[in-house]
């Protein structure tokens, strides 16, 4: 199948365009994704090519914006709707754990809530404390939502998709440091990729490691250090949702290679690892060598200086740490 | 004494702002040294856009050149104990406080000596010493706060008043109806002072808010409000002298619409595709600094020399205070967790773990037995992708960091000696080349 390299800002571009031509009742709304095509660039061109009816430039009003969504979504239509970054998506959260996660159900499915909520995070930027977060944990925690954190440009925009013909309300985690990542995203107008199936990016008996987002692809340096420095096999684990989680297939690795390491760029307390770690013990006890490892952010708001931000963010280094610990550590 | 210049008729989105504020002059030395405020505050910004533009500070910047006679005019008739809160946009609030100007550098640089010791960056400022009750990265974050603060005067029975600055774009989040109804309801000693720009990011006024005379925007919720040229320092400071009276006596909250204008882009990387030259060019007829010094000097108030030595002494202040910025040292690693929680004594359970500090944080004893030399070394190794050690300071100001190329990408921001990225992994090379492409 013929495949074409792009970034990731330019392949979630292309679900966004593909499925308005595809379907009328799909529209956006957002803070600056009109005229000044996405602080991310992500909604470029998007408003010359269809109109101010249906790419629709916001007040900053993040639950009213959400909110709206959840109406127009009630009545029948499939909004997308893109918040500036994840931080502010906490001014959402009523509309979004209230509303829209509770509605399918509080009116016992007489009524659907189809509509996705994109947000980017994550640190490295020196951005400080208040828009540099992490918040996959708190989304995975919301019965009623799905959630989506692609790392490649191809699973962003098979993701996407899929998410956008989803009948439930989606979280949509973008990493703002991978909006620039190439990758091969294949030319198929139907490339829309499943919910709940983990992608294994590297295969090895030695240990597993799970990375989402931006550290899925520190899981995978790490491992290829592992290789070449201490001859460890990691398999590399990329759960791509977090709702449904493709548990089986994190399961039948760890039972093969008998040790896990999470790693994730959100806090450690209730986070993504803490409730993998959780699952992971209470579904295959009997095969683990060690505990399971998790590799986290800095327990602490994301600090401004360089140093101190880079501190606060897992890298390679610590995920062979972890690896170690939980190998080399445990026999 | 001079008369204003009539030419400078104001056009806002909701027509031609007429007002008779700022007819007299104040004294002269007291209109020298808002002078010397506004141009301190405009050459510290347009150091920090150079200082960014090397790579010296991070993060997004954003600047308030064009807006120095709303920020100094409203500071200038502030009484010590009045609290002053704002946005993202703040170096020169808290420089119209008092605070110094070598501080706010030291924090843009990331550095010890920055007013929150690097934690916070451009966009949190920060000095309780000088009730500069910080600078918010949040859009409407500082609102609801700005009533805390009115009523904590009101509750302690003082007579100080809260000035809540805030940008046309705010008005429209939740906070912004929340926060006024609240201060009417409760007879709050707020001014709520919209720095109205005509833009929130990229979006004019007319296609974010239905109602563009924002000076009536709150009035339906009790507090009424008046409009004023945000470029003309004395009419300023004039209206927000009453408005803080009426907040100081008859203890209720008012609103203050100024109108004002960003020279530079919403921050330093945006490339302003929505607005056109000829409009920016129009505002910069308008130009705070030039109009008062044109002023003052007709009025007889000032001399040519005295601007110019006026002038000479801030480029002095502000290349010391880029010196002083770079030679402060890094914040050691071991202070990450610093002022996380406030601890008295010992304290038992578990606060806050992680891979850097893998035994249990209960204080700083624990804190200093846990900082053995794994962790450390984790610790250093996650550092070092933000460049060396600490150094106690590097140099003159002059320093080789790289220029960033183009202010559309941020291109270019790299540390010197910032490790290169690990050979194909365009992830991360991407992210130190060009930032994430934001221009939030
Ligand atoms: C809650 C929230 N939403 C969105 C943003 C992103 N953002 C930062 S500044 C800004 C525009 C604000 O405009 P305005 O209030 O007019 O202030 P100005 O920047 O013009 O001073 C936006 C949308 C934010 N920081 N916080
Ligand atoms: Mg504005």
């Amino acid at each position: 199948m013929s495949a074409t390299t792009m970034r990731m800002r330019e392949a979630l571009n292309e679900a966004l365009r593909e499925e308005m031509e595809r379907d009328e009742s799909v529209f956006l709304m957002g803070e600056d994704i009109g005229v000044f095509e996405g602080a991310f660039k992500v909604t470029q061109g998007l408003m010359k090519r269809f109109g101010e009816r249906r790419v629709r430039d916001t007040p900053i009003s993040e639950n009213t914006i959400v909110g709206a969504g959840v109406g127009a979504a009630m009545a029948g239509l499939r909004p997308v709707v893109e918040l500036m970054t994840v931080n502010f998506s906490l001014l959402a959260f009523d509309q979004i754990i209230n509303h829209a996660a509770a509605i399918p159900y509080m009116f016992n499915g007489q009524v659907r809530v189809p509509m996705v909520i994109r947000m980017p995070g994550g640190g490295g930027h020196q951005l400080g404390p208040t828009h540099s977060h992490s918040f996959e944990a708190m989304y995975l925690q919301i019965p009623g939502m799905l959630v989506a954190c692609p790392s490649t440009a191809a699973d962003g925009k098979g993701l996407l998709k899929a998410a956008i013909r989803d009948d439930n309300p989606v979280i949509f985690v973008e990493h703002e440091t991978l909006y620039g990542m190439r990758g091969e995203v294949p030319d198929d107008p139907d490339h829309v990729l499943d919910f709940g199936r983990c992608a294994v990016r590297r295969e090895g008996d030695d240990v597993t490691i799970v990375g989402i987002l931006k550290m899925a692809h520190e899981a995978e340096r790490a491992a290829e250090a592992l290789a070449e420095e201490h001859g460890i096999e990691a398999e590399v684990i990329d759960p791509r949702t977090l709702r449904p989680l493709d548990l089986d297939t994190i399961l039948e690795s760890v039972r093969k290679t008998n040790r896990a390491v999470i790693v994730e760029e959100g806090w450690p307390h209730g986070g993504v690892g803490a409730n993998l770690a959780a699952l992971i013990q209470e579904q295959a006890f009997d095969h683990l060598d060690a505990p399971v490892q998790r590799v986290t952010g800095a327990d602490v708001p994301m600090p401004y200086s360089k140093r101190l931000e880079q501190s606060a963010i897992p890298h390679p280094e610590h995920v062979v740490s972890a690896a170690l610990n939980a190998t080399v550590g445990a026999s | 004494m001079a008369d204003k210049d009539d030419t400078s008729e104001v056009r806002t989105p909701a027509g031609v702002l007429t007002s008779s504020r700022g007819q007299a002059l104040p004294d002269p030395d007291t209109s020298r040294e808002l002078l010397r405020q506004m141009v301190l505050i405009r050459r510290f910004e347009e150091e920090a856009g150079r200082q960014y533009q090397r790579a010296k500070a991070g993060g997004f910047l954003h600047l308030a050149i064009g807006e120095e006679a709303t920020i100094v005019g409203t500071t200038s008739v502030m009484e010590p104990g009045d609290y002053l809160i704002g946005t993202y946009r703040t170096h020169g609030h808290a420089i119209a406080r008092g605070t110094d100007p070598r501080n706010v550098m030291a924090e843009l640089f990331g550095r010890e000596d920055g007013t929150a010791r690097g934690r916070g960056g451009s966009m949190h400022i920060f000095d309780g010493d000088r009730r500069f009750m910080g600078g918010y990265g949040i859009v409407g974050g500082n609102l609801p706060i700005a009533a805390g603060l009115a009523l904590a005067s009101d509750y302690k029975g003082t007579d100080d008043v809260t000035v809540c600055m805030f940008g046309d774009g705010a008005t429209n989040t939740g906070n912004f109806g929340e926060t006024i109804n609240l201060a009417a309801l409760w007879d709050l000693p707020v001014v709520f002072l919209v720095e109205n720009n005509l833009y929130g990011m990229g979006t004019a006024i007319e296609r974010h808010s239905a109602v563009t005379d924002l000076s009536h925007k709150a009035e339906g919720l009790g507090v009424p409000g008046e409009r004023v040229d945000g470029q003309d320092v004395v009419a300023m400071r004039e209206c927000v002298a009453d408005h803080l009276e009426i907040a100081r006596r008859e203890r209720r909250p008012t609103l203050v619409e100024a109108f004002t204008y960003r020279y530079r882009g919403h921050s330093a990387a945006d490339p302003e595709v929505y607005r056109d030259k000829q409009e920016v060019e129009e505002w910069q007829r308008r130009d705070p600094i030039e109009i008062f010094s044109r002023r003052l000097i007709d009025a007889g108030a000032i001399s040519e020399d005295e601007l110019a030595g006026i002038r000479e002494g801030i480029d002095a202040q502000v290349v010391a205070a880029v010196e002083f910025a770079d030679a402060s040292p890094e914040p050691p690693l071991d202070s990450l967790y610093d002022n996380l929680y406030v601890m008295p004594g010992e304290q038992e359970g578990w606060y806050a773990v992680d891979e850097r500090t893998p035994d249990p944080f209960r204080g700083e004893r624990e804190r200093e037995a846990a900082a053995d030399s794994r962790v450390r070394e984790l610790h250093e190794a996650g550092a070092s992708y933000g460049g060396q050690s600490p150094r106690s300071g590097g140099g003159s100001g002059e320093g080789p960091a790289t220029e960033r190329d183009a202010p559309a990408d941020r291109a270019g921001a790299r540390d010197e000696g910032e490790p290169d990225p690990p050979a194909g992994d365009e992830q991360v090379e991407e992210s130190r080349q060009q930032g994430p492409g934001g221009i939030e």
